[in-house]
């Protein structure tokens, strides 16, 4: 824009028109009303007029939801190698990956390690939604076994925000394992009676619902989150079908019983703190 | 035998096999010709019949990726039920979910395989139109994988040995399975398995569909058949997503690395079993009794096994699945201390005395 003006000079000023900064406001995708972003992150990124939740980046997800600066990142170093050497179009999974680490200013679709909520000790998993679709591959398997791992070691509840859009197809078959792997870990854990609490965000679907997203001793959801097996157009595109309003929504899992409540996103830390103290022993 | 095994009926031959459908079409023909002239061409069709041989050597050992998909769906592959028929003596199946109802995509029971009782559990895909109807074609409902489940843990408990058939498109993807929690389903499944007190073998023998066939593939052993696939997507959905193009199945399917051979360079599964020339599809009583071997070999040597021993080696195995360069970080890194300590310790051995110097 600023180019043009440059271009199509007039000679009235001789500095060019500052252009407003970049996304000052935003459209809600619930209702679709124009907000200022400001109000909307002073209010953890949900829609004030409609409580849509906006999906947000694990940095910003672990700095609203832990006490400030209690975060102690584990394991960051793990970068993922393309085994498969896939190629998909006319680009790669190598540049994939290098353009979505740039894109999100994570090396990969999850970050873990230890803090504290309200003075609680605990080990947080946290999806990154911008990396590759918060998919699950290799290293986000990895990472999320280390992190029950410490959760054991340490003795502390193991809090997991999921947001993934699934397995990872570009790593295949080791990407499928990562869901026998996680959840074979969580099976240890459990054994151990340690507390896992499973927090599904939008999205929650494929092969991390159908693992460890879903294995949680208690299960919360963001409102209005979109968590299932099969995404729904898949649905749609199988069973020819419109789907019903709300479906594969936070509420429809809670009406059918797979999804103990649903904890608006201001409440998380409170809610997760509670339970906590429910369950020391 | 040679003659049934290597004719198939017409209709039947996969696109890339026209020259074998041709020699095929060749031989009929010559038999044809000699039961109405009474003329003898049996040298002929010998000598046609080795030439068939050798296109299908040279097709089968080239199969794409694509291709081997191709061979896997094949509509005469044998199925789940034809493996209860002819390796299981005596199967009795076990129905229900105790929940909801009776999956027919899943199908459980007691069984005898070589000597030893065992519990099947098994996708079945259905040969006849109405079967496949009734089976979902292949496709489990979340009732299936709690049936599945619920018959494993009646087999813990008499430590009778586990034996799954995987055959699968993938876990239905409908109204009624997200309602009834698909995902949850697989996911128990999933860790119920890595902890079952008693032996599993996994056998994939037709399509290894994602989350759909890991809800019944957890275990000590995985294996495959030669011609079958696994894979995390079907081809055709990481096409449309990724190429977002649904015919781009054939590069999918080649970037996947879904046959056993890629699979078997990757260290994913434990074992290929053979398939007769020209794919299991040829010659069924093969493949059949290959996969019975393969049973009867593994579950003697796993039943040696001392349970905990067992469990400890399923769990490692499940906890290194794709762990390459923290693993090898980390044996790096205990590697170099070990060599550190062999340092030291050989600096403490107390030098032997010097030897006086050669003159």
């Amino acid at each position: 824009m600023s180019k043009k003006t440059k271009k199509t000079w007039n000679g009235f000023s001789l500095k060019p028109r500052l252009d407003l900064p970049e996304g000052l406001w935003v459209r809600c995708s619930g209702c679709e009303h124009m907000l200022y972003r400001k109000n909307v992150e002073e209010n953890s990124n949900v829609c004030p007029e409609c409580n849509c939740h906006f999906r947000i980046s694990a940095d910003v997800r672990i700095k609203q939801l832990v006490d400030e600066g209690s975060f102690e990142e584990v394991s960051s170093e793990l970068t993922t190698e393309d085994r498969l050497e896939f190629k998909f179009r006319d680009t790669t999974y190598k540049k994939r990956l290098k353009a979505d680490e740039k894109k999100s200013g994570a090396k990969e679709a999850i970050r873990i390690g230890k803090a504290f909520i309200k003075g609680r000790g605990i080990v947080l998993s946290a999806m990154e939604p911008n990396f590759l679709m918060g998919s699950m591959g290799s290293v986000v398997g990895e990472k999320f076994c280390r992190s029950v791992e410490l959760a054991m070691a340490e003795k502390l509840p193991l809090v997991v925000i999921c947001c993934s859009g699934g397995a990872r197809m570009h790593e295949g078959v080791i990407s499928l394992g990562q869901m026998a792997k996680t959840s074979a870990v969580l099976a240890k854990y459990d054994e151990q009676g340690g507390l896992f609490i499973s927090v599904l965000t939008d999205p929650t679907t494929g092969g991390v619902t159908a693992s460890f997203a879903m294995l949680g001793d208690v299960t919360i959801a963001e409102p209005g989150a979109l968590i299932g097996f099969a995404g729904p157009r898949t649905i749609a595109e199988t069973i020819k079908v419109e789907l019903p309003e709300g479906f594969q929504r936070a509420e429809f899992l809670v009406e059918h019983g797979f999804i103990d409540m649903i904890v608006s996103r201001k409440d998380l830390r409170s809610e997760i703190a509670r339970l906590i103290d429910y369950c020391k022993k | 035998m040679a003659e049934n095994n290597n004719n198939i009926a017409g209709g039947d031959y996969l696109e890339f096999e026209h020259n074998v459908a041709e020699i095929d079409r060749q031989m009929n023909e010559l038999r044809r010709l000699s039961s109405a002239k009474g003329i003898d061409y049996s040298t002929e069709i010998r000598k046609l019949q080795k030439d068939q041989v050798t296109e299908l050597k040279k097709v089968y050992s080239t199969l794409s990726a694509w291709q081997t998909v191709q061979v896997a769906r094949h509509p005469k592959r044998p199925l789940l039920n034809d493996y209860l028929n002819l390796i299981v003596k005596d199967f009795r199946p076990l129905h229900g979910d105790r929940c909801f109802g009776d999956d027919k995509a899943i199908i459980t029971g007691l069984g005898q395989i070589g000597r030893e009782k065992v519990l099947v559990v098994g996708q079945n895909k259905g040969r006849t139109t109405n079967e496949k109807i009734a089976c979902n074609f292949g496709c489990p409902n979340p009732e299936g994988y709690r049936k599945a489940i619920a018959k494993m843990k009646f087999a813990e408990k008499y430590g009778i040995p586990i034996v799954t058939f995987i055959d699968t498109p993938g876990a239905y993807p409908g109204i009624g399975a997200e309602e009834r929690g698909q995902a949850r389903a697989i996911a128990v499944n999933m860790m119920e398995m890595s902890r079952m007190k008693v032996p599993i073998i996994c056998i994939v023998i037709g399509e290894g569909g994602s989350g759909g066939a890991l809800g019944i593939g957890v275990g000590d052993k995985l294996a495959m058949l030669e011609y079958a696939y696994y894979s995390v997507i079907s081809p055709e959905g990481c096409a449309a997503i990724l190429w977002r193009d649904g015919s781009k199945a054939p590069l999918a399917a080649e970037a996947l690395k879904l046959t056993s051979k890629d699979l078997t360079r990757l260290k994913l599964i434990d074992a290929v079993i053979n398939e007769p020339l020209g794919g299991a599809h040829r010659n069924l009583h093969d493949t059949v009794y290959n996969v019975e071997r393969y049973i009867v070999k593994n579950l003697a040597a796993l039943k040696r096994t001392k349970i905990d021993k067992l469990l400890e080696n399923r769990y490692e195995k499940l906890r290194s699945i794709g762990t390459s360069t923290s693993t090898a970080e980390e044996i790096a890194k205990k590697t170099l201390i070990s060599r550190e300590r062999l340092k030291e310790a050989i600096e403490k051995i107390p030098l032997a005395k010097p030897v006086p110097a050669k003159v």
